[in-house]
């Protein structure tokens, strides 16, 4: 244990309106800490620069799940546990479900939470890829209100995003309207559990005989931020899923694809396993089985 | 005659002797405990790897006042750690040879104020160039050890190997290559050390060997045997990685309770454990084979080079392992092996399960397979016509008088695998899926106990006493960390006495109380300590019959009634018995000629691996052991030991990796040294063979580090098999896969958008 | 200055404890040290080998990653909470007679995770015990004989609650 318990404050002021008054009054300050599972293994490495943590842990109105006819409402504070557990989460958005079991272990997932895994904003992410590809809005309160942004544009840069200094991620909102697009997710890891995603690729498609009304592709690991792939999207809207369409596709994402080199892999490994991944999806969103 | 036919205890399934403890929450590991007064120790080290120290400034924000702080001139004794060679300093003078070498130390009553302190300490270096890898080490351009750094060569020879080639129908040479591996035993190590005038140096902790870390200390601190006493504390694993390594962290904390005059504990966090400690020896093993038409060998030239990393530790016997392991359980009438291990600065390698023999054995396997498709014999029928037999000789003219079994082993691996029927399914099934599918197979051996005349060397000693409290404590200085230790050797001695379990416990692994009975390495203990501890049991039972008047058949009653008879008598009661070899062993330590060992463990493994064309990763599906190890004394034990093993070694094939950045660890933390999870591992299947040993406790041989032996050949056959293309070196990666399986496909162009 | 951190309050093993620490002192540091419970290991710090693994209002958690203020009114059980008047829970029953620990040093944080995973899921299958487990590192054991003593402990509960309604059927009789 590398940190200083005694170097860092943590308060928990147990209501939103509490945080949020705390968020405008020193803006900046305050570094909002929910499940934990990011900071903590930062504080143990010696490595948390945040001095000031405020708990948003146990706050009932960041940790919800609503639906409704159109759409689900998820609180930013709700654990992966919570999103695993939900009968509609599994019916409507089985990708974010699926996604939802790749964070770690049992013991993460009891504490992480969807909007701890966005404020964290890893190219890594587990949740990103689905929520782009199912069209997510992202919901943001202040003292000034509330505002919101397409999922898409809530990342900026690497490791930064869209809120303002007193602005807490609230909800992360889904459109109901994704139950007759084909879908498919898959995570490349290290390992089967506990691995950070080395890529991962999300898809969401309206295809008819083949023909490719609608598509959304979403992958982890291939830029500076979880990103749609629109380059290799506009390379199959309104293709049909044959083979030279799946090689176009595939040549549109190792040109769109910037992934790096780390400690966990290498950027040809991930470009060129994307590309499988793509070419794997079409596969599967062509076929003329009915839509999972 | 240690083959009993029906043993009571000997054989069952006897519970954890400490599992109940272990289960509770109850068991003591070392940070588990506290002293009155106890500091906490912490290390400075060295960020270069290779260089003189030019300057070491306390920064003057730090009270200094309030620490106690010791540098090599603190050492009382010898500023080095005795193992084989004394080359390694116990704490840095005047220049470094690795990253994270040990230079400064301190001790203070708070973590947190300790961790401030180790970040001010200011160390200036002159810096060297440095040496990476055993070619930069062999080219012999800088020269970082001794004169020329070389640790350590062998040659073995046998008939002779240069006059076979122009004979031979084939020749096959290849090179293979493995990495370092680290033993990431769930508990780091650690250590509680105490120091008194009185009674001299004190030291509890993680540990495998005590009488290792006692010599060691001696040594720091130039202090005769009786002044100097090491306790194990309950340990969280080892696999070697705490034979050698604990007399460092035990001399430094014993060095920092000397001069604050507190008792100071030092564990390490698992950053500091991955960065600083002992890892696998990395090797590179090149093999140029002469075979004749039908496949048989004629000549093995085998050249083996290790990186021993910055100082020899146990260098020089890695690579005698390495070397004696590296011809396979086959028969060849010319051998020749020359091995070499290099220094290089990086953190020095030590013991880790196995201890050379998986970096050769993985060669050699491999090859084997090399061999068969170079040749288009079938691979397991190649081995066949080489396998060692009954009256065959070995590399170093050692003649096999134990039975040697391999092709019933082979026999029953392939039938419990399954083995022609899934071959055939996957022929069938793999060109339709980009899932590809394959088996692949290892045959090895392992030697058990120490190599040559080293059980002669260790001379250990061992037995068991009586206490006024009705124990049974049986006495020796091995310990548990895992593997059975407690349990076997108490099975031992109550089958051998006559008692029940609960009659008999361990004396704590305490040099102040239990004789020398060797280290708790090399697949020694249930075979050569099993044995002395057999045998004091029933001289235990001759002594009180001669003595005591117990009679031919007894109860407990009575057992214990005589015991007390006995002591009134003779004031204790200790039945201690000394190792004997066994007859016909004979070792040439210059020839490298003889009885390498005085037993065989033997086994055959098949692995079915999926390799994925999607994603190139690779995945052990099911798992095959077969061994033969001598007498089964624990059907429990000895099973957990295979597929711990077994587990361990599919890590070393496919998963296990250390990233070196000049000269470090760059993946010091758990979530980038990747070892395989409940969702990684398949299903392992194990099946004994059991051909008691005479000479090893009741009938068996070494069993611990066997498993390991085998899986990373058999994986990477199995590849081969799946995917028609040949891997040569471990870790093998996906990215590594890609970069071999890609290779067959076109080269893709990215689109200009 | 321990007069500035707050008290907290949480129940441990059934039983009510108050604790004096900084807010983001780990709950698995206050286990161990505040409240002498070293049942409960720290094997890596990082959430990922599941030696610290507790149980906190019926969810299982890395106790390295928790913050202790967020374990104020918190009901947490330990490896030492396991066994009952005396006997051993059936899963360290089961662990024992199939060899499920070694070296035990991951075992207390295994022991909460099989815990876990069998409230929630009385008969799993290898697959959800596998996940169930994918926490919890072990180097020992290969997790073979791990996966085996879950099996039997689940076994043993289902025999036991037949045995128990067959007892309640019998009484009603």
């Amino acid at each position: 244990m590398r940190g200083n318990p005694e170097g860092h404050e943590l308060i928990a002021p147990g209501s939103l309106a509490a945080v949020l008054e705390l968020l405008s009054r020193a803006p900046g300050e305050w570094t909002p800490i929910a499940g934990g599972t990011e900071l903590m293994v930062a504080h143990a490495a010696g490595q948390l620069r945040a001095q000031k943590l405020v708990s948003l842990w146990g706050i009932p109105d960041l940790r919800f799940i609503e639906t409704s006819p159109k759409s689900i409402a998820i609180g930013a504070s709700t654990t992966f546990c919570d999103l695993r557990a939900h009968a509609e989460v599994a019916a409507h958005l089985p990708l974010l479900a699926k996604a939802a079991s790749w964070i770690g272990s049992i013991a993460n997932q009891s504490r992480a939470t969807l909007g701890g895994n966005l404020v964290n904003g890893s190219p890594a992410a587990d949740s990103s890829p689905a929520l782009l590809v199912y069209d997510a809005e992202i919901e943001m309160v202040s003292v000034r209100g509330r505002r919101r942004i397409p999922y898409a544009a809530f990342h900026t840069q690497y490791k930064r995003n869209a809120m303002a200094t007193d602005e807490l991620l609230y909800a992360i909102h889904l459109p109901l309207r994704f139950a007759h697009h084909r879908q498919y997710m898959r995570k490349v890891g290290t390992r089967r559990a506990m691995a950070i995603s080395k890529v991962a690729l999300a898809a969401t498609a309206l295809v008819t005989n083949g023909l490719v009304n609608e598509i959304r592709l979403a992958a982890a690991s291939l830029a500076a931020f979880p990103t749609r792939l629109y380059q290799t999207e506009a390379a199959l809207l309104g293709q049909t899923i044959a083979p030279d369409t799946i090689q176009a596709a595939r040549n549109a994402l190792l040109a769109e694809a910037q992934p790096i080199d780390d400690i966990r892999s290498t950027a040809e490994y991930r470009r060129h396993v994307a590309a499988n991944l793509l070419e794997e999806s079409l596969i599967e969103l062509g076929s003329k089985e009915t839509p999972r | 005659m240690s083959t009993h036919a029906t043993t009571r205890i000997v054989g069952a399934p006897v519970p954890r002797k400490e599992g109940v403890d272990k289960l509770l929450g109850r068991a003591h590991y070392v940070d588990d405990m506290e002293r009155d007064g106890m500091a906490h120790g912490a290390t400075v080290r060295s960020s270069i790897p290779r260089g003189l120290i030019r300057s070491i400034v306390f920064d003057p924000r730090i009270d200094w006042s309030e620490f106690t702080i010791v540098t090599a001139a603190d050492i009382p004794g010898k500023n080095h750690i005795q193992l084989i060679v004394a080359d390694q300093p116990c704490l840095a003078d005047g220049k470094v040879n690795h990253c994270e070498e040990a230079i400064v130390l301190l001790a203070h009553a708070s973590k947190q104020k300790l961790r401030e302190a180790v970040a001010a300490v200011h160390i200036e270096y002159d810096p060297l160039p440095p040496v990476f890898t055993i070619e930069d080490s062999e080219r012999q351009d800088v020269i970082v050890w001794g004169a020329d750094n070389c640790f350590k060569s062998f040659l073995l020879e046998k008939g002779d190997v240069d006059s076979a080639w122009s004979g031979a129908a084939h020749i096959v040479e290849r090179e293979y290559r493995t990495g370092a591996q680290e033993h990431l035993y769930i508990e780091n190590n650690g250590v509680i050390a105490e120091y008194s005038a009185e009674s001299g140096v004190m030291v509890w902790g993680s540990l495998q060997c005590p009488y290792y870390v006692h010599k060691a200390l001696m040594a720091v601190f130039d202090l005769p045997e009786d002044k100097v006493r090491v306790i194990q504390t309950e340990t969280g694993g080892a696999f070697g990685g705490k034979e050698d390594y604990p007399s460092i962290l035990a001399a430094h904390a014993a060095l920092l309770a000397l001069k604050s005059g507190h008792p100071v504990k030092m564990v390490y966090d698992r950053m500091e454990d991955l960065a600083a400690t002992t890892k696998r020896h990395p090797s590179r093993t090149r093999h140029r084979t002469a075979l004749d038409r039908d496949g048989k060998l004629l000549a093995m030239d085998i050249e083996i080079a290790t990186d021993g990393g910055a100082y020899s530790t146990l260098s020089s016997t890695v690579l005698s392992r390495a070397t004696l392991h590296s011809p396979g359980p086959y028969v060849c009438p010319n051998v020749r092996v020359r091995s070499r291990s290099w220094a290089t600065n990086t953190i020095p390698y030590g013991a880790f399960r196995g201890f050379g023999a998986p970096q050769t054995i993985f060669a050699v396997e491999r090859h084997m397979d090399e061999i068969a498709a170079t040749l288009g014999i079938d691979r397991i029928e190649l081995r066949r016509r080489n396998f060692l037999h009954d009256g065959d000789t070995t590399a170093t003219e050692q003649v096999m008088r134990e039975p040697v079994i391999l092709d019933q082993l082979m026999d029953r691996a392939l039938a419990e695998s399954d083995y022609h029927a899934r071959r055939a399914r996957f022929a069938r099934e793999n060109p339709g899926s980009p899932i590809k599918r394959g088996l692949g197979v290892a045959a090895f051996y392992h030697g058990s106990g120490f190599t040559g005349s080293g059980e002669r060397t260790l001379n250990s000693l061992a037995g068991v006493d009586v206490t006024p409290e009705r124990n049974v404590r049986v006495l020796v200085s091995s310990t548990e960390f895992g593997q059975g230790t407690n349990t076997v050797l108490t099975q031992i001695a109550a089958e051998a006495i006559g008692l029940d379990m609960n009659d008999v416990i361990m004396a704590p692994a305490d040099t102040g109380i239990v004789p020398n009975s060797g280290p708790t390495v090399a697949s020694r203990t249930a075979m050569v300590v099993g044995r002395l501890i057999e045998r004091a049991g029933t001289q235990l039972v001759a002594m009180l019959r001669e003595h005591a008047g117990l009679g031919e058949g007894f109860s407990r009653e009575e057992f214990f009634a005589a015991c007390e008879v006995y002591r009134a008598a003779h004031g204790s009661i200790i039945s201690l018995c000394r190792y004997e070899p066994p007859p016909g062993i004979f070792w040439d330590d210059q020839k490298y000629r003889g009885e390498a060992y005085p037993a065989f463990a033997w086994s055959v493994q098949v692995a079915q691996v999926a390799v994925d064309t999607v994603t190139y990763s690779a995945e052990v599906e099911e798992f095959w052991s077969v061994q033969e190890a001598g007498r089964v004394l624990n059907p429990v034990l000895a099973a957990g030991q295979i597929e711990g093993g077994v587990a361990q070694g599919i890590g070393y094939a496919l998963y296990e990796k250390v990233v070196w950045q000049n000269g470090r660890m760059a993946n010091n933390q758990m979530t980038n040294y990747i070892m395989p999870t409940a969702e990684d591992v398949p299903p392992i299947h194990v099946y004994f063979e059991e051909i008691p040993f005479r000479h090893g406790g009741y009938g068996a041989k070494g069993i611990g580090e066997l498993p390991h032996d085998g899986p990373a050949p058999a994986i990477l056959n199995a590849i081969k098999d799946a995917t028609g293309v040949s891997f040569h070196a471990i870790p093998l990666l996906p990215e590594d896969l890609f970069a071999g399986l890609a290779a067959q496909r076109p080269v893709e162009e990215a689109a200009t958008v | 200055m321990s007069a500035c951190w707050p008290t907290l309050h949480m129940t441990v093993n059934g039983e009510d404890r108050a604790v004096q620490a900084p807010p983001m002192k780990r709950l698995l540091d206050v286990l161990r040290e505040d409240l002498r419970l070293t049942g409960t290991k720290e094997g890596c710090g990082e959430g990922e080998c599941g030696s610290c693994s507790v149980r906190m209002n019926g969810e299982l958690v890395n106790s390295c990653l928790v913050p202790v203020l967020q374990a104020e009114g918190a009901c947490i059980q330990t490896v030492e909470g396991l066994a009952a008047n005396g006997e051993l829970h059936p899963l360290q029953q089961a662990f024992l007679q199939c060899g499920g620990a070694q070296c035990g040093i991951c075992t207390p944080g295994m022991l909460m995770a099989a815990a876990q995973l069998l409230a929630r899921n009385p008969h799993p299958s290898l697959a959800e015990i596998r996940e169930g487990l994918a926490g919890n590192l072990c180097r020992c054991t290969g997790f073979t004989r791990i996966f085996e003593s879950v099996i039997a402990a689940a076994a043993h509960n289902a025999e036991d609650s037949t045995n128990r309604s067959a007892e309640q059927e019998a009484d009603a009789r």
